[in-house]
């Protein structure tokens, strides 16, 4: 293991944000996704959409500024962009079952080589199951980018060959960005489209548990 | 005789119709008395509360902690009300707004997307105690079910969930070569709303992302009790009006803001 060289999340979501073109409209999870809203590089106009009611989510707003009923889906406090609008829930998800949005980044449990995502629910029972917007989005969002950690905290495999955990979705995960690479899920299966600065793919490969195609 | 509709060969016929139309009146005031003023303004929470029965599904707008109806949800604690089915998004955190309801064993059951919020200590108590039956519904089929409820639909199929766990048991079909799974109304006895502002006609405009359930779910309820920060005194704005007042029961006033 100690030949893994392993980016920070800052890093993997500045990775992440370069692929998101200018004028996209994208969907952000909640968690490490969130963070690819402060990496998008200067020059590009995106309009970030928050489920709960917001197409141009802006930052965080300065001290003594902030308004307790302008959040995003991650419940954090934001501002708007200009040319934002608000709109009620089910013209939100209009948005995003009917294919308006371009990209969903989304955190991840597990990812398949045949693009299954588990992101909602785990074997552990004794926690209730969350699912939020999750499922919807996996169906309607034509580019689902996938942002996580490459193994579990316990070094447990999470790229692999079928999920094990609970699906959110069939066949929806188009890229996969982790701490060691980046990854197209291709008919083929997994294919490196980059590995993180110093490592090898024997070294990233010993920790995936699906081939990954060069 | 002339003022004797046709068909009614003697005054007193007449006389009698109207009388039994007046008795059928609700509120006892004959047709034709002048205009019936539309007044959906309640004086106090307690009292715009007072419909909600044992056992009743009451659907609860607000996404985290935006445009909940926190003193609605305050006054349905007092009242003691239980047996509740709640539909919505979250299922409270800390110690306010749901977690009231939960915390006092008035609820049976929740239906909703995400009850897993940071703190939603009360929700995680009742559910590993098997005091509270859960159903959790992907968050855009959750909004879809309520909004069919309000537009008369008895379903509709979705991408969403297929070959999930949440479509098991559900019927299924293929449609444009997609999988897609049937998810039926979701109809609710009551809705309570957080607005920003109604007038007396139950009119509603809504605040930044406090918008989010409110106006879908004040369609679907048999009867939608509003709190708004304020109260017009003349009429909104029509273009303003995000919720038209035909889906308002009752308004209350009240002022304050999380």
């Amino acid at each position: 293991m100690n030949d893994l060289h392993r980016l920070s999340d800052n890093d993997v979501a500045r990775r992440l944000a370069q692929d998101i073109p200018d004028g996209a409209y994208v969907n952000l999870g909640i968690g490490m996704p969130n963070k690819v809203a402060g990496f998008v590089p200067e020059g590009r106009e995106v309009m970030f959409h928050s489920e709960n009611g917001l197409l141009g989510v802006g930052p965080t707003p300065a001290p003594g500024t902030e308004d307790p009923e302008l959040i995003d889906a991650s419940k954090q406090l934001v501002t708007t962009i200009p040319g934002a609008s608000f709109f009620e829930h089910s013209t939100s998800f209009a948005m995003m079952r009917g294919g308006h949005i371009d990209i969903a980044v989304l955190g991840a449990y597990q990812v398949a080589e045949n693009g299954e995502l588990a992101n909602w629910a785990t074997l552990d029972d004794k926690h209730p199951p969350a699912v939020g917007g999750a499922m919807d989005l996996v169906v309607g969002v034509p580019t689902i980018y996938a942002i996580m950690r490459h193994t579990g905290r316990d070094g447990s495999i999470k790229l692999m060959e079928r999920c094990s955990y609970p699906l959110t979705g069939l066949g929806v995960v188009s890229r996969v960005y982790t701490d060691l690479c980046v990854l197209d899920v291709t008919s083929e299966g997994f294919r490196l489209v980059e590995l993180a600065p110093g490592n090898t793919l024997g070294a990233v490969q010993a920790v995936t548990g699906a081939k990954i195609h060069a | 005789m002339a003022l004797v509709p046709e068909g009614y060969t003697d005054i007193a016929g007449f006389a009698l119709m109207v009388a039994v139309a007046t008795i059928a009146m609700p509120c006892g005031e004959p047709i034709g008395k002048g205009p019936r003023m539309i007044d959906k303004r309640v004086a106090t929470l307690a009292e715009a509360i007072a419909p909600v029965e044992e056992g009743a599904v009451v659907m609860i707008g607000g996404f985290g902690t935006s445009g909940i109806p926190f003193g609605l949800i305050d006054a349905l604690a007092s009242s003691g009300v239980g047996g509740l089915t709640i539909v919505s998004n979250n299922a409270g955190a800390g110690e306010e707004g749901i977690s009231v309801l939960l915390r006092n064993g008035q609820v049976a059951r929740v239906i909703c997307s995400y009850p897993r919020t940071p703190g939603s200590i009360w929700f995680e108590r009742r559910y590993a105690a098997g005091e509270v039956e859960l159903e959790v519904v992907p968050q855009g089929t959750l909004a879809e079910r309520i909004r069919a409820a309000g537009a008369g639909l008895g379903g509709f199929f979705t991408p969403t969930g297929y070959g999930t766990k949440l479509a098991e048991g559900k019927e299924t079909r293929q449609i444009d070569g997609r999988g897609q799974v049937l998810e039926m109304a979701l109809h609710a006895d009551i809705a309570l709303i957080r607005a920003e502002e109604a007038d007396r006609w139950g009119n509603l405009s809504f605040h930044a992302t406090a918008r989010n359930f409110n106006p879908v779910m004040a369609t679907a309820a048999k009867h939608t009790i509003v709190e708004a920060r304020r109260v017009l005194d003349g009429p909104m704005d029509p273009a303003a009006v995000i919720t038209p007042g035909i889906f308002v029961g009752s308004v209350t006033e009240y002022g304050v803001r999380p």
